[in-house]
């Protein structure tokens, strides 16, 4: 029954093929620093799942966000543990797509025809740190605010620009609730989906140009 | 499968793979399920008894007015909602009484005593209702709500505040 099933729908779908090319395909003679990009994309999914179950309670607005994680961290059920592992999570990410990109560089794997994986790379390191920097302000608390006023400022000092990069990312000149929202909107919707893209573009490449297998001494 | 009680290693991967599965989705599950419901299981906190006035303090046959807010806390935020009423004394027994809501049953507006008319009136749509609450006159589809007393040994009127239907007549 599951069989005929299962026949009915990879004739359909072509899973058996999609199998095959997706995760049976061949690997370099394993090495754990290939892993990382894969653990970057776990850290990814889990920050997306957190991340959603943390909007079920937080408020982005400056009355209400540092209250509403207050009450996630001591009243809702399981909330200190979802965002603990969303709070950690976003640091290790960070940590592990760069420690990823080290690992690109230094077995030179960028190199034909792999140019396009990196610079979808760099997009996604810039995305992740970006994704860091708006989930900061979040909490609204001293540390948070002053971080961002800090930030900004430092966005803002690009010559000739600088004024209205700073306006840009702030919504105006101070910080405000203005700011919030907007860090709020880049954080949980445009931040992630231009991420998923790249993702989905780093992966493709992946999987059309294989794995670099590891210089040895002959290279 | 076989008939002999050792276990083959496909029936063993078999039966470690669902409880090694089972615990994560468990772990996972447990967490995520009880973090979305959580608000439904917390006990409501409205309805803690309330104190508006001493008996003594009453005169008989007049509905007195009184007032209280009841706070109300959901998650983060804090809502103070006022309640307003009368308390009627219908004899000189302290247990006599009644204590009406002064929220009128037609659109929610405060209904307000008057000495005059001996009636109740809405400003919003001239409704119109006796001492004790039924309707005399207007739009209003049912008697005045009431709330639920207790008066103490010292004469301490206690109110329930949630709002109750009275029964039409
Ligand atoms: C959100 C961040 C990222 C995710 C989810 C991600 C994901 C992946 C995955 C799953 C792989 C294949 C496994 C591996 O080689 O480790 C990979 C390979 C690769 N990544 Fe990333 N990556 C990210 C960031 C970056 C960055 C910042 C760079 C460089 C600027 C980069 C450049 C590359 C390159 C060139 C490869 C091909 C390596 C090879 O074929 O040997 N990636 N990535
Ligand atoms: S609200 Fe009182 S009469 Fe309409």
């Amino acid at each position: 029954m599951w069989q005929k099933t299962y026949a009915w729908l990879d004739e359909r779908l072509g899973l058996g093929d999609l199998y095959k090319n997706l995760l049976d395909r061949p690997e370099p003679h394993g090495n754990w620093w290939n892993t990382l990009g894969s653990a970057s994309l776990f850290l990814f999914i889990i920050q997306v799942v957190t991340g959603i179950f943390l909007t079920v309670y937080y408020t982005p607005s400056p009355d209400h966000a540092y209250d509403s994680i207050q009450y996630i961290m001591n009243e809702v059920a399981f909330g200190w543990l979802i965002r603990g592992i969303h709070h950690w999570a976003a640091s290790l990410m960070v940590l592990v797509v760069f420690v990823h990109m080290l690992r690109v560089f230094y077995t030179a794997s960028y190199k034909y025809p792999r140019e396009l994986t990196w610079l979808v790379g760099i997009g996604l390191l810039l995305l992740t740190i970006g994704m860091g920097f708006t989930g900061y302000l979040l909490p609204w608390h001293q540390m948070a605010y002053w971080a961002t006023t800090v930030g900004t400022q430092i966005a803002g000092s690009v010559p000739f620009a600088g004024e209205f990069i700073l306006q840009a990312l702030r919504g105006g000149p101070d910080l405000s609730a203005l700011t919030l929202q907007r860090f709020f909107s880049a954080h949980i919707w445009m931040l992630p989906a231009l991420l998923a893209l790249l993702v989905g573009v780093h992966l493709y490449l992946i999987i059309k140009h294989g794995e670099s297998h590891f210089p040895d001494k002959e290279d | 499968m076989s008939g002999t009680s050792r276990i083959t290693r496909r029936d063993f991967i078999k039966v470690t793979t669902g409880a090694v599965g089972g615990a994560i989705t468990a772990a996972l599950g447990i967490p995520a399920v009880g973090y979305l419901i959580d608000p439904a299981l917390q006990e409501n906190k409205a309805g803690k008894p309330v104190s508006i006035g001493k008996i003594a303090d009453i005169p008989v046959g007049t509905p007195t007015p009184f007032s209280f807010t009841v706070t109300k806390v959901n998650g983060w935020e804090r809502t103070a909602s006022s309640f307003g009423g009368f308390i009627l004394r219908k004899s000189e027994d302290p247990k006599d009484i009644v204590i009406l809501s002064s929220r009128c049953t037609h659109l929610s507006c405060r209904v307000n005593w008057s000495e005059e008319a001996q009636a109740f009136l809405c400003p919003c749509h001239d409704a119109k209702f006796s001492k004790t609450g039924e309707v005399l006159d207007g739009p209003p589809p049912e008697p005045l709500g009431h709330f639920e007393y207790e008066v103490a040994e010292n004469g301490t009127i206690t109110i329930i505040p949630v709002e109750m239907k009275s029964k039409e007549g």
